[in-house]
């Protein structure tokens, strides 16, 4: 039993407050992975299960075990660090038996740990080497493999792949994804990027400012983005925000925004009447932005094309902003020209304008 | 067309194959060198080729006390300094002075540099109190030291005669008066030791030990694995650094004994001295000077040659 769990936990430094009151729970061998810009605790979070740190407040289990006060050494947990911290004086075999010494672990069990994780990681023939004559990818490796060979209960991983290219970045992930299928142990998983999060993570828990802001399957998250900073932070380009109030339109609600009106689905609508507001914020995901016969007109401002797919950016009525991503073979769309936005009722996201919360 | 002078690398070496060593670029790149080379080499001329050639050549004559006629008596001078008394005995001095002054340099600097790395409110006053003796000139260093070690007023000997154990004659004493000049030498050399090596400590990331915390390694392993592997180009340069130091130390011992007592604190550089300002006799100083410099030579290589394979450079 490896799961982490977080009751009420907070770490302050002077005046900030890193991790505001974190409740959380990363069950057995799941990949969990926090999300967030950068300085949102996340980092924090994991130092705080490493031992790095201790809690202000509140208490963290590994397993069923309360490690508040407990050395880092005897946690059982292993930590990549962004930097990969490996000792350059050492070769990639000596880095990576580190822990099992430390540990006072037989020679020839070390041999074969060392071996395993070295077959493992594809590493077998870089052992007599410094870490000054390896590649990035391979540094990172045998960062990874310093972590592995001691079997711990739970991994810590902050940004791992942060300072590889972007190819390789990709490569990565998916053998990240493997070895965690492989190893069937706990991951926390640190990262900024929502690729990262959405691509390798069973779940994924988006941090801003210290507090937690939404936990759920990537899908999940996207779908229904908790908030409205979650809205635009998964996501890329980020979610579409106007603000827009509240008006009847016979026996249901829409949404008036400069331009036109939204229309509400009946359960939102609900909602929306239910708490009576005269304002909400509407949220529409680039993807689901039409440039089809509409009811909020707009004026085409740039269209750009990636290769893959166009990003046309619009301006509604009062100069506002929207982004759309739209296929490479529809219409042609002039700059200045005028045009009508749609999105499906169901892709519409309402928010709460005084408190960013999720309607609906 | 391939332009010799700048462009890549591979373009330029093109250009030497083609042109060969003597090319006009290759002229010109090397005058621009010398030229930039040119004033740490007039600066070097001046203050140590000149001296050294002349010492050298001093080395081969024989003053009278007076200075009035210089007799040429070729190499058979070095021969003779190298086979006095009085020279292998301010060598064996001079080698007891490093003994005791660059290992007890080096361990107590880590010491304190270990102590100030670490992150603890007011650490900078002691920061600063530790690096103050870099402030201080070795003359006044050492009439504060001649103050220390005074058989009867100084708070060394007050402190062994409360103690019990009785005073001790530290500068007059010639079991003790090495021992008594080392101690302060090794005072004046304690805040370079700090500093350079609390600058090394420095720069060894801080999640090496992170990593080396999890990873279960304790605060002596940490320090064995992480910091002195880091640390050892700086304390290599501190080694070669202090040793030359200890070779080459002269001020305090002026102040504080003069050679003595019994000559017991006579290093090379105060018998050169004493040669050459007291005894005029120019011609064995220099050639005292002249073997100076071939052991702070030799030594230095040797330092280079058998410890720096034991020093990690990064990456």
């Amino acid at each position: 039993m490896s799961r982490v769990c977080f009751e009420g936990v907070t770490k302050r430094f002077g005046d900030v407050v890193a991790v505001d009151d974190l409740r959380l729970e990363v069950a057995d061998r799941e990949f969990l992975v926090l999300v967030g810009p950068s300085g949102c605790g996340k980092t924090t979070v994991l130092r705080l299960v490493a031992g790095l740190d201790e809690p202000d407040a509140g208490l963290i289990h590994i397993g069923d075990r309360l490690v508040n006060g407990v050395e880092p050494k005897d946690r059982d947990v292993a930590m990549v660090f962004q930097s990969y911290a490996l000792y350059p004086h050492m070769t990639v075999r000596r880095n990576m038996e580190f822990p099992l010494r430390t540990r006072r672990v037989p020679k020839e069990e070390r041999a074969r740990l060392v071996g395993e994780a070295a077959e493992t990681l594809g590493l077998v023939d870089l052992l007599g080497r410094r870490p000054s004559q390896l590649s990035g990818g391979q540094r990172q490796r045998v960062a990874l493999g310093r972590a592995i060979v001691r079997r711990p209960a739970v991994f810590l991983m902050d940004e791992p792949l942060s300072n590889l290219d972007a190819k390789l970045r990709a490569q990565t992930r998916a053998e990240l994804i493997e070895l965690h299928r492989r190893l069937q142990t706990t991951v926390l998983y640190v990262t900024h990027d929502q690729v990262e999060a959405m691509t390798m993570g069973s779940r994924i828990a988006v941090m801003d400012r210290g507090a937690l802001q939404q936990v759920g399957r990537p899908q999940e998250v996207y779908e229904r983005p908790a908030n409205v900073f979650v809205a635009q932070f998964i996501g890329s380009p980020p979610t579409n925000l106007v603000r827009g109030s509240v008006e009847r339109e016979g026996e249901t609600l829409v949404v008036r925004v400069p331009g036109g009106v939204v229309p509400l689905t009946p359960d939102r609508a609900a909602v929306v009447s239910e708490r009576s507001l005269a304002e909400v914020l509407v949220g529409v995901r680039p993807e689901h932005l039409a440039v089809d016969a509409g009811p909020v007109a707009a004026t085409v401002r740039v269209v750009v094309s990636l290769g893959h797919e166009r990003q046309g950016v619009f301006a509604l009525d009062d100069g506002q902003l929207v982004v759309a991503r739209m296929a490479t073979d529809g219409p042609g769309l002039r700059e200045g020209a005028r045009v009508q936005l749609m999105a499906r009722p169901e892709h519409v996201h309402l928010f709460d304008p005084a408190t960013g919360t999720r309607l609906g | 067309m391939m332009d010799a002078t700048g462009g890549t690398p591979t373009a330029r070496e093109a250009a030497y194959r083609r042109h060969g060593l003597f090319s006009r670029a290759r002229v010109r790149e090397w005058l621009y060198g010398l030229a930039l080379l040119s004033p740490s080499f007039a600066l070097f001329a001046v203050f140590t080729f000149y001296p050294l050639v002349k010492g050298a050549y001093l080395g081969l004559y024989r003053s009278d006390p007076f200075g009035l006629h210089r007799v040429f008596i070729g190499f058979d001078q070095y021969l003779h300094v190298l086979r006095s008394g009085g020279f292998q005995s301010s060598l064996g001095v001079t080698f007891w002075f490093a003994v005791y002054t660059v290992p007890a340099g080096l361990v107590l600097g880590l010491a304190l540099a270990l102590l100030a790395h670490q992150r603890l409110r007011g650490m900078i006053i002691y920061r600063a109190v530790f690096s103050s003796t870099l402030a201080s000139s070795v003359a006044v260093a050492s009439v504060m030291w001649l103050t220390l070690l005074n058989p009867s007023v100084g708070i060394l000997n007050y402190g062994l005669r409360e103690s019990g154990v009785g005073a001790i004659q530290w500068l007059n004493d010639p079991r003790w008066a090495l021992l008594a000049v080392s101690l302060t030498t090794t005072w004046l050399n304690l805040s370079f030791t700090f500093i350079v090596l609390l600058a090394g400590l420095q720069t060894i990331p801080e999640q090496m030990y992170e990593s080396a915390k999890i990873d279960g390694a304790g605060a002596w392993s940490r320090f064995r694995n992480v910091t002195l592997p880091m640390l050892s180009p700086t304390i290599f340069f501190s080694l070669v650094v202090l040793t030359i130091r200890a070779f080459e130390s002269f001020g305090q011992i002026d102040i504080l004994t003069q050679g003595g007592p019994l000559k017991r604190t006579n290093v090379i550089v105060y018998s050169i001295y004493t040669e050459a300002f007291k005894n005029f006799n120019e011609g064995v100083a220099a050639a005292q000077a002249i073997f100076l410099f071939l052991i702070i030579l030799v030594l230095t290589l040797v330092q280079f040659r058998f410890l720096e394979r034991r020093v990690f450079y990064g990456s």
